[in-house]
């Protein structure tokens, strides 16, 4: 019964085909070519007036770090931003089309996006996928209906919470908060609390590192605060620049291979019918 | 000790479990009693070996009158009782009045079963309606339905199994049934590794529906479990006028 109901075609959506085959060749052991994804530390928390996320700044390619200074708090919309984790190419298709899904339901109601809306529109595409499009996300904002932040699962799973954290470095930056958080922080409390979880996530997780970036978001405002702290500044650049003599180089030898002649092309008349 | 290369060549390995589905391995139940329903849960939603939520909410409503606990896939349950939820509103508004819990368990039971390919995920549904009082019905795994006085669900299931069978009595009061539902969660949390957190029960009757929560540190002591105290780093911290020697302690 099983394998009849398995035998069936799919009647639409997405085909997982060529994800089985991938598999298949994995476990025969063909090594797939990796993709750019954001080893990271992105955290969130529900304050006294609003809700801050965070961020740290660099993305990686297996152990090399490909952007030093990269953002992974995205726009969702005015009142709501979007932390991601995972594959880079999947947190910004995945947010960029959900905010622009936002942005006509907004032209068509003429009211406020709500973060349940971002979160439902999120988490359907996600679990449409069944955790190939790898995101995991902190989704944070303020609405009519208050202070939200929810997390979201590759799988499309989601969860509502005071305080969060996700990406490699997910481990460091609870720890922080566990040991920290308490309800109605100060806006500058919160922002403290924030850059030491993003911190913790910077030091200890090879995966994380570089910068802090924050966003606070509270009823009416919504202040980025790109790089709010530069805890590893470039500390080998001269402040007045390098310049080199000419000649500082030894020239040892000098070779010069002439480029070959170029072949004479001969014109013909057209051919005639 | 230097940790060994290979740990270093890829600094994400560490996390691989991490980038597991999310799971609930969970302790559910729904108990029937003389004039209603208890539904009791456990709060742990894990990632491999991560606790990824310790105060999840799994007692999910689906209307005023029915609620369903969910267990096993988390993406899954969710995206089932989200479905059902939608198909019970319109529902009630075509009808124009409150679904019957039997038709929203076989709703329940149609996704699962459709789409027991895609779907894992065990669901315990539990309410009260005018026609039949207080009922429960479990859909495990492979969609079937079945309605019973009383079930369990999730990894922690296998450790009440004999509890219930000597504990469930017919026509107990409601204080009765939703005693045996903590003890049964708390008993199961202190057994069952991927169980834990706090206790949510939800009990439904023709008087409405009440929440009640049991946070982690009031659930009864169990064989060998020590009582909860401070951690050395808050007696340090309380200051230096009872700071005792770090090792005296």
């Amino acid at each position: 019964m099983a394998k009849a109901l398995a035998d069936v075609p799919p009647k639409g959506g997405f085909s997982f085909d060529l994800c089985r085959r991938n598999d298949m060749l994995v476990k025969k052991g063909i090594q797939l070519p990796g993709f750019r994804k954001t080893g990271t530390t992105i955290v969130g928390l529900i304050f006294e007036d609003g809700v801050i996320l965070g961020a740290d700044t660099r993305a990686t390619e297996g152990p090399i770090v490909a952007d030093k200074n990269c953002e992974k708090i995205h726009y969702m919309a005015p009142n709501i931003y979007c932390c991601g984790a995972g594959t880079a190419a999947d947190t910004e298709a995945v947010t960029d089309m959900v905010s622009s899904q936002l942005q006509l339901h907004r032209y068509a109601t003429g009211r406020e996006s709500r973060v349940v809306t971002t979160l439902t529109l999120l988490k359907s595409h996600l679990f449409s996928y069944q955790g190939y499009v790898s995101a995991a996300l902190v989704l944070g904002g303020v609405d009519v209906t208050g202070p939200h932040l929810h997390t979201v699962y590759p799988h499309g799973s989601t969860d509502t919470l005071p305080f969060a954290t996700m990406g490699s470095g997910s481990l460091a930056a609870m720890a922080v908060f566990e040991s920290k958080y308490k309800e109605g922080l100060s806006r500058e409390e919160g922002i403290q609390l924030v850059s030491e979880a993003i911190c913790s996530g910077i030091f200890n997780d090879l995966g994380s590192g570089s910068n802090v970036d924050v966003c606070v978001i509270t009823k009416g405002k919504t202040d980025y605060l790109r790089n709010h702290q530069l805890p590893n500044p470039r500390t080998y650049v001269s402040s007045r620049g390098y310049s080199f003599a000419k000649g500082h180089t030894e020239v040892l030898s000098t070779k010069i291979i002439p480029l070959k002649a170029k072949p004479e092309v001969a014109v013909v008349d057209a051919m005639e019918e | 000790m230097a940790p060994p290369l290979a740990q270093w060549s890829n600094p994400l390995a560490m996390d691989s479990d991490l980038n597991d589905p999310h799971s609930m391995g969970t302790t559910i139940i729904g108990v029937t009693y003389e004039g209603g329903v208890v539904l009791g849960a456990d709060s742990r939603t894990s990632t491999g070996m991560y606790v990824a939520n310790r105060a999840s909410d799994k007692i999910t409503q689906l209307t005023d009158n029915v609620y369903v606990c969910r267990s096993g896939s988390a993406a899954d349950s969710q995206i089932v009782s989200d479905y059902v939820r939608y198909f019970l509103h319109q529902h009630t508004i075509q009808l124009g009045q409150p679904a019957t819990v039997k038709v929203a368990a076989n709703l329940l039971r149609l996704f699962s079963y459709q789409n027991k390919n895609m779907l894992q995920t065990g669901l315990i549904v539990g309410g009260w309606d005018k026609y039949e009082g207080g009922q429960i019905y479990s859909i495990p795994l492979g969609g079937t339905i079945l309605r019973q006085p009383f079930t369990i669900g999730g990894s922690g299931s296998s450790y009440l199994y004999g509890f219930f069978d000597q504990e469930w009595k017919e026509g107990m009061s409601k204080d009765e049934a939703e005693k045996l539902v903590v003890k049964a969660v708390s008993l199961a949390i202190a057994r069952d590794g991927a169980s834990g957190g706090v206790v949510r029960t939800v009990i439904i009757n023709g008087d409405g529906v009440r929440r009640n929560f049991y946070s982690g540190d009031s659930l009864p002591l169990w064989h060998e479990e020590l009582e909860p105290r401070n951690s050395l780093l808050d007696i340090l911290s309380a200051g230096p006028a009872n700071t005792p020697e770090p090792m005296s302690i």
